[in-house]
């Protein structure tokens, strides 16, 4: 299809340019002035640049920089001559007569209309423009349009360009079919029977916009669209892998759940959760949002090294943050530099950089993690906040808070700068030092300053005592610090007060044993600040408190994100094609200079979130208004909504992105709510889903909106509708994920006891966003409803169309159960078949069946009637109820609830 | 997907539905839709996927389907089939250092011994190929197969290794080798999904259903995963008191509905979805069907020494041949529990290798051999291995000595066979040193195997791509060569 060309001539001038048109045009004297990305993008993004890219570059020519399209070929020929296409080997190439030489290769050739716009734009200079989506938005001008469809801007827009293309747009979708599907955009979830008649019986002019609201302010909404954000985050219940172990990290799924329902600005949202620990004195929600990086995969499998699972981590973190908040595909740069975009290899290690400095190391323990304290010890972590907050600052009890929940900032095996004769196991489940009679560990540059004590995590068994002396400067230099090791239940952190405090010294810790065959286990040290109010009769007691709650059991944790101190931060370089073991040059935290225009200095993720959600950055907005917008209407304004790069596609109404992204980031504040309030106020999303035979033919993809799209419903959406239509759905928020019913024998993971129990009472009724996801064996009727695996960032689940998913909603005990439920309600409505069948659909779909389907119903339940009374034992069966009504009203049930008007948005 | 991509799908799609829609004018009659729309728009190469289905293959292909026999743990060749007599003269030597020098291993910590082979080895059929003791039956079919004794890999753990040969990428995420090809080339048959897993064993394999998932492909080329118990594939048996009959009533009922939708809004998915279910009903009666080993005549069932009702390789193995009868385009199968590291009596070599050899000999020899009979072995190709190889050297975890013979995991050398489908018989290919350490001739990397059964299919695995995330992605990513020296 040939792409439309976008001229932007208002009045009485305004043409619908047609490649032909432009051909007329082009050679007439008004010469128009090529649009590069317009024009000429498309046509060597779709022909040319797989061969003549920013790696391949056949022949000597590539064209992602202008610089190597205008240099001399292997042939001695040069491809582009500005100003003279005569001249210019390209030209010459694409129009040759022999197929052998000319170009595309073995495909078919360009046509008339694209060698005319190639060749006009090297007449007029062959310039290059930035790609369009690293380009500032520019502020549109809203088109006028004056039919009086339009309800807000949106509409002119999209109004503008259904007539363009010879169109004509919707009549408004009926109340019915408009509250359905409003509901199930906003919250997911179908709207009651009462509900329903609320708006339809409101005939004031406010009764749409009242109801937006009120479903914006609805709890509902943030579990919806946190479900969007979690296929994004690879948000899951276990760490992947072989042995596919347990991570509670449900907390992160609340703290999302939460942020949408309070409409927390998108820059404070992308702040906190890339960099909510760097923040300065950071709330415990903040070091939550950032769990939103440890969703990474976690391997337990023996004999794995944990250096290079934590480097896959921290690569798929770099991934996922292009992918989630610039649309652009980094991963191609790991190993060389971007085939299609100008992004350099080196600088994939730049932003490799801001995530390479985090403490987590691929451990099964997932430390760091925010801990939740048993009753009693969260009792004596406020009276020790109190108490602290009385003698000096709540801001200094914050960050006490903070230690004793989190144990950081800790020095471990990585960062020991010398040891001598210990043993490191640093292995799959294991990274601690095993250490001797007369073993020592060196750690260079420890920054003492505030530092009173230093914790050792040691584990010690009952046959061995030893003690521990840590000295300054050297093994001979003076001790600041001594303590015996007793046995210990597993790994504790046993204080050791420091007596006399160099401000950055190097430290040694030596080991004595009692006897020669000493051996203890060594996981790191941690460094405590000095605790305020020395002078307080307590102050031993609560440090003795304080002691205990480091060491006190949890009840829940979450792995957190925690900055390495910049005394041991790591080096990054350059892996050499991509290998972690061949290490090339250093590389410093960055962006990308395409994205980043000038070059600015960049410290640490927290910079580069900031720089994410600023002025500067021409991305964000754009990519985000059009992942909601890509969930609303079931496409984004830019299909590709994963890669706004040069491949991905030329948005369809690029003014219009331009103009929510530019309010988005701008008037609205980032404001979630307000820009999908924008869009579904507007008569473009309020249009009918009925598709006319013209707009069939003209636009048969809907790529003009001219008409609603039906967009089949997400794998949760179809479980939450069934649930609720029938009255089983709970709407219990928040808490552990649950395990509704699923069939025997899913889970058979090897190395791990880990077992389905199927949760009690409102637990298995719960919205499919609280659903345990396991990442080896996810939720069988999710999966086959293309939910995403989340073992890595989804930008967008693809919608297929499969006889296993109406195996499911036909069979699946958890939809039969539903049908069930929702015939014990039909048994009791007064009246025969017709009536019967009239309110089960209404209850279903929120409205009354027209005849045909009534009538369809109807001779269900005849048929089905018949049928049972001649075999009641089936009937019983099932329903395990003695009348047979209740089960020819479940099969009905079951068929009203496999309808495709019932799995679809209409 | 990318725009010109897209836009010849929808193109195809709209063409293929209008002229359906003259075709069929009004009278829509959900049973005639199923079959109009042909088998390879309802598994595999559907609507939904951007391969050219008029591009592939992209050659002739000389297999049709493929059987994959995966020994999940990875089993020691050197006990199976790579004879190592030197190896038995440096029995419970010191390991030189030369061997362990840079090398990374998941157990063996410093200076393990040697170990010889456990069992003892005899050269059998025309080809003289050795096998050892453990695996009678095998020996009689050694010159129906091709050997490849020289196989390495660049993963030393069981899940990554794993993914690495089913997905071609040591990390979760990439579409299986059954997801390509059922994408590639779709299914033969309407009432079956092209790509079927059967698990045995006890357990899963380490990867999980990473190992047979769709990646980045769409979630319809996933592996349909055949039950051993309940329903042989989920859900498909109908509720409890819910017939047939009842069945078809409902289910015309629900596209007489959708058709009237049909009517009102004009969609076409709607005709699609009329055509899933009538699909559906269709498996409600194929697959259990198909998965029935108790049709088979005893003669059959003892030839693998199935026994129907249990969770058995062999039951797997006739399964996997009746699938493949039904023209089913990939069956992969796991038997779990090879992971020999000596660490107890059923991780010896000595004695759980041998329980485990016991368990495949016999069925996977009978599988070869009844496909021969059926005249099916020419185009199905079937290959048989683990997912790395052992060491020559005896494990020692922690530095200390086993309490049994085992092995650790070893990437440099390991054995794998193949049958059919246009591969050469009666033939090893490549070697390894004295000891079983190295391929020292004819190396295959576990990329080129993946070409090569590709290659066999009409694939071209450098051609074969999928558009995703920004770049077009390969089931052997930038690697692989097709083993030609093997092909018939």
């Amino acid at each position: 299809m040939a792409r439309q060309f976008d001229f932007t001539i208002t009045g009485p001038k305004k043409i619908s340019f047609f490649a032909g048109i432009l051909l007329i045009l082009l050679s007439s004297c008004q010469e128009e002035k090529i649009d590069f990305n317009a024009q000429v993008r498309p046509i060597l993004n779709k022909n040319c640049i797989s061969c003549h890219g920013g790696v391949k570059q056949s022949g000597g020519f590539g064209l992602i920089f202008r610089e190597n399209a205008l240099r001399e070929t292997k042939n001695g020929k040069i491809g582009i001559v500005p100003g003279h296409p005569d001249k210019s080997e390209m030209i010459a190439r694409i129009k040759h007569d022999d197929p052998e030489m000319r170009m595309p290769l073995e495909k078919e050739p360009l046509s008339q209309e694209e060698i005319d716009v190639l060749t006009q734009w090297i007449k007029q200079g062959a310039e290059w423009q930035d790609h369009w989506a690293y380009l500032k938005p520019p502020e549109p001008q809203i088109p006028h349009t004056t039919s009086g469809w339009a309800k807000n801007e949106i509409d002119h827009f999209i109004l503008n360009k259904i007539k363009e293309n010879n169109l004509s747009p919707s009549e408004e979708a009926g109340r019915y079919d408009l509250v359905r599907r409003v509901y199930l955009d906003l919250t997911g979830l179908p709207p009651s029977q009462e509900q329903i008649a609320a708006f339809v019986n409101d005939h004031s002019e406010q009764a749409y916009e009242n109801l937006v609201d009120q479903l914006l302010a609805s709890p509902k909404y943030g579990e919806h669209w946190a479900s969007m954000w979690l296929d994004m985050a690879r948000f899951a219940d276990s760490k992947g892998y072989e042995a596919d172990r347990a991570r509670e990290i449900w907390k992160f799924r609340d703290w999302v759940i939460k942020a949408f329902n309070d409409d927390m600005p998108f820059d404070q949202f992308t702040i906190e959760q890339l960099a909510g620990d760097l923040l300065p004195d950071p709330s415990i929600n903040q070091l939550i949002a950032t769990a939103f990086h440890r969703n990474t995969l976690n391997n337990d499998e023996g004999g794995t090294d944990n250096e290079e699972y934590r480097i896959a981590s921290v690569i798929d973190r770099v991934n996922t943050t292009w992918e989630v908040w610039q649309s652009t595909t980094m991963s191609c740069v790991q190993c060389h530099s971007h085939p299609y975009d100008p992004i350099l290899m080196k600088e994939y290690y730049s932003s490799f950089a801001f995530f390479n400095n985090t403490s987590d190391w691929d451990v099964p323990g997932e430390q760091p993690l925010l801990k939740e304290l048993e009753d009693d010890d969260e009792t004596r972590l406020e009276e020790i906040k109190k108490w602290i907050a009385n003698r000096s600052t709540v801001t200094e009890s914050g960050k006490w808070e903070k230690f004793l929940r989190v144990g950081e900032p800790k020095l471990r095996p990585e960062d020991f700068e010398e040891v001598g004769n210990v043993v490191h196991y640093n292995r799959s489940n294991q990274d601690f030092m095993q250490v001797f009679n007369g073993s020592y560990i060196k750690i260079k540059g420890v920054s003492l300053q505030d530092v009173d004590r230093i914790y050792i995590n040691y584990r010690q068994s009952e046959k061995y005592k030893g003690s521990l002396y840590i000295r300054a400067d050297s093994l001979t230099g003076p001790v600041i610090g001594k303590t015996t090791l007793p046995k210990t239940n597993g790994f504790v952190n046993k204080p050791v007060k420091i007596t006399s405090k160099p401000a950055i010294t190097d430290l040694y810790f030596q080991f004595i044993g009692l006897s020669g065959d000493y051996a203890g286990l060594i996981d790191g040290f941690l460094l405590g600040k000095k605790l305020p109010g020395d002078n307080d009769t307590e102050y031993q007691r609560v440090y003795k408190e304080i002691d205990e709650v480091l060491n006190a059991p949890f009840r829940h944790s979450t792995p957190i994100m925690v900055e390495k101190p910049k005394t041991h931060s790591r080096k990054t370089h350059v892996f050499i094609r991509g290998n972690w073991l061949v290490k090339g040059e250093e590389a410093l935290p960055g962006v990308p200079e395409v994205l980043s225009g000038e070059k600015q200095a960049f410290d640490n993720r927290l910079d580069l979130a900031k720089w994410l959600v600023s002025e500067e950055n021409p991305l964000t907005g754009r990519v985000i208004v059009n992942r909601f917008w890509a969930k609303l209407f079931g496409k984004g304004l830019v299909t590709t909504v994963e890669d706004f790069g040069t491949l991905g596609d030329y948005p369809s109404h690029p003014e219009l992105l331009d103009w929510l992204a530019l309010r988005f980031s701008g008037e609205w504040d980032w404001q979630v709510k307000k820009l999908l309030k924008t869009i579904v106020m507007s008569a473009t999303y309020r249009q009918s889903a009925k598709v006319t035979a013209i707009a069939m033919e003209r636009d048969p993809d809907n790529k003009w909106l001219s008409r609603s799209p039906r967009v089949r419903l997400s794998a949760e959406q179809i479980r939450d509708q069934a649930l609720a239509v029938s009255g089983l759905l709970s709407d219990k928020m928040y808490g552990p994920s649950v395990m509704p019913p699923q069939p025997d024998g899913v889970w058979t993971v090897v190395y791990s006891n880990a077992r389905w129990n199927t949760s009690d009472g409102e637990d298995a009724y719960r919205r499919g966003l609280y659903t345990y996801t396991r990442r080896s064996s996810p939720y069988p009727s999710f999966i086959t409803f293309d939910a995403a695996g989340r073992e890595f960032c989804l930008s967008r689940r693809i919608n297929t169309n499969t006889p296993l998913q109406a195996l499911v909603t036909l069979n699946d005990p958890v939809y039969f159960e539903t049908a069930l439920n929702l015939a014990r309600q039909i048994m009791l409505v007064k009246g025969g078949k017709k009536e019967k069948a009239e309110v089960a659909y209404n209850k279903v779909m929120g409205k009354m069946p027209g005849p045909e389907k009534t009538n369809i119903l109807m001779k269900l339940l005849e048929e089905t009637e018949a049928y049972y009374r001649e075999n009641e034992q089936e009937a019983y069966e099932l329903t395990k109820s003695d009348n047979p009504e209740l089960a020819t009203l479940t099969v009905m049930a079951n068929a009203l609830m496999n309808m495709d008007e019932f799995i679809v948005k209409n | 997907m990318d725009l010109y991509n897209e836009a010849r799908k929808r193109k195809l799609e709209f063409t293929t539905r209008r002229h359906f829609l003259k075709r069929c004018g009004t009278g829509l009659g959900g049973i005639a839709l199923a079959s109009l729309l042909g088998p390879q728009h309802l598994w595999g190469r559907s609507m939904g996927d951007n391969a050219g289905p008029d591009t592939l293959p992209h050659f002739y292909p000389k297999a049709k389907r493929v059987i994959y026999l995966h020994m999940a743990g990875a089993p020691s060749q050197l006990e199976m089939f790579d004879y190592k007599p030197k190896l038995e003269e440096l029995h419970d030597l010191d390991c030189p250092e030369s061997l362990l020098e840079g090398k990374r291993f998941a157990f063996i910590q410093g200076t393990p011994k040697m170990l010889g082979p456990q069992h003892a080895f005899e050269r059998y059929g025309k080809s003289g190929t050795y096998v050892s003791e453990l695996l009678p039956h095998f020996s009689n079919i050694v010159d129906e197969v091709a050997l490849l004794k020289a196989m390495h890999t660049d993963e030393f753990n069981h899940a990554p290794a794993q993914l690495f040969l089913q997905t071609g990428s040591p990390r979760v995420g990439r579409p299986s080798i059954g997801a390509w090809v059922t994408y590639g080339l779709g299914s033969e048959n309407e009432n079956l999904p092209g790509y079927m897993v059967l698990v045995s064993g006890g357990k899963s394999p380490s990867a999980g259903k990473n190992a047979w998932g769709s990646g980045f492909l769409p979630s319809e080329y996933q592996g349909v995963q055949c039950r051993n118990s309940g329903d042989p594939i989920l859900y498909v048996s109908n509720p409890e008191g819910m017939s047939r009959d009842i069945r078809r009533k409902s289910l015309d009922a629900i596209n007489a509905i959708n058709k009237e939708q049909y009517k009102e809004f004009g969609d076409q998915e709607i005709l699609s979805r009329i055509a899933q279910y009538e699909m559906a009903f269709k498996m409600q009666l194929s697959v259990p069907e198909v998965m029935d080993i108790t049709k088979e005549p005893t003669y059959i069932q003892a030839l693998y020494g199935a026994n129907p009702g249990q969770a058995s390789f062999a039951n797997n193995c006739l399964l996997a041949r009746r699938l493949v009868e039904q023209g089913v385009r990939f069956v992969q199968l796991y038997h779990w529990g090879w992971d020999m590291h000596g660490d107890s009596k059923a991780t010896s070599l000595n004695e759980g290798l041998k329980t485990k050899c016991l368990e495949i000999d016999k069925p996977m020899t009978a599988l070869v051999q009844d496909l021969k009979l059926r005249g099916l072995l020419d185009d199905t190709l079937v290959i048989w291995g683990g997912e790395f190889g052992r060491t020559p050297m005896r494990e020692n975890r922690g530095g200390r000595i086993m309490p049994f013979y085992g092995r650790d995991h070893h990437t440099e050398a390991f054995t794998i066979w193949m049958a059919g489908g246009g591969i050469k018989s009666g033939f090893s290919y490549g070697e390894t040193d004295d000891i079983g350490y190295y391929g020292i001739k004819d190396r295959v990397h576990v990329h080129d195997l993946q070409a090569t059964i590709l290659h066999q299919l009409g694939l071209d695995h450098e051609k074969f791509t999928y558009h995703f995330q920004g770049r077009d992605f390969r089931l052997t990513d930038v690697h692989g060569h097709v083993v030609k020296d093997i092909l018939a």
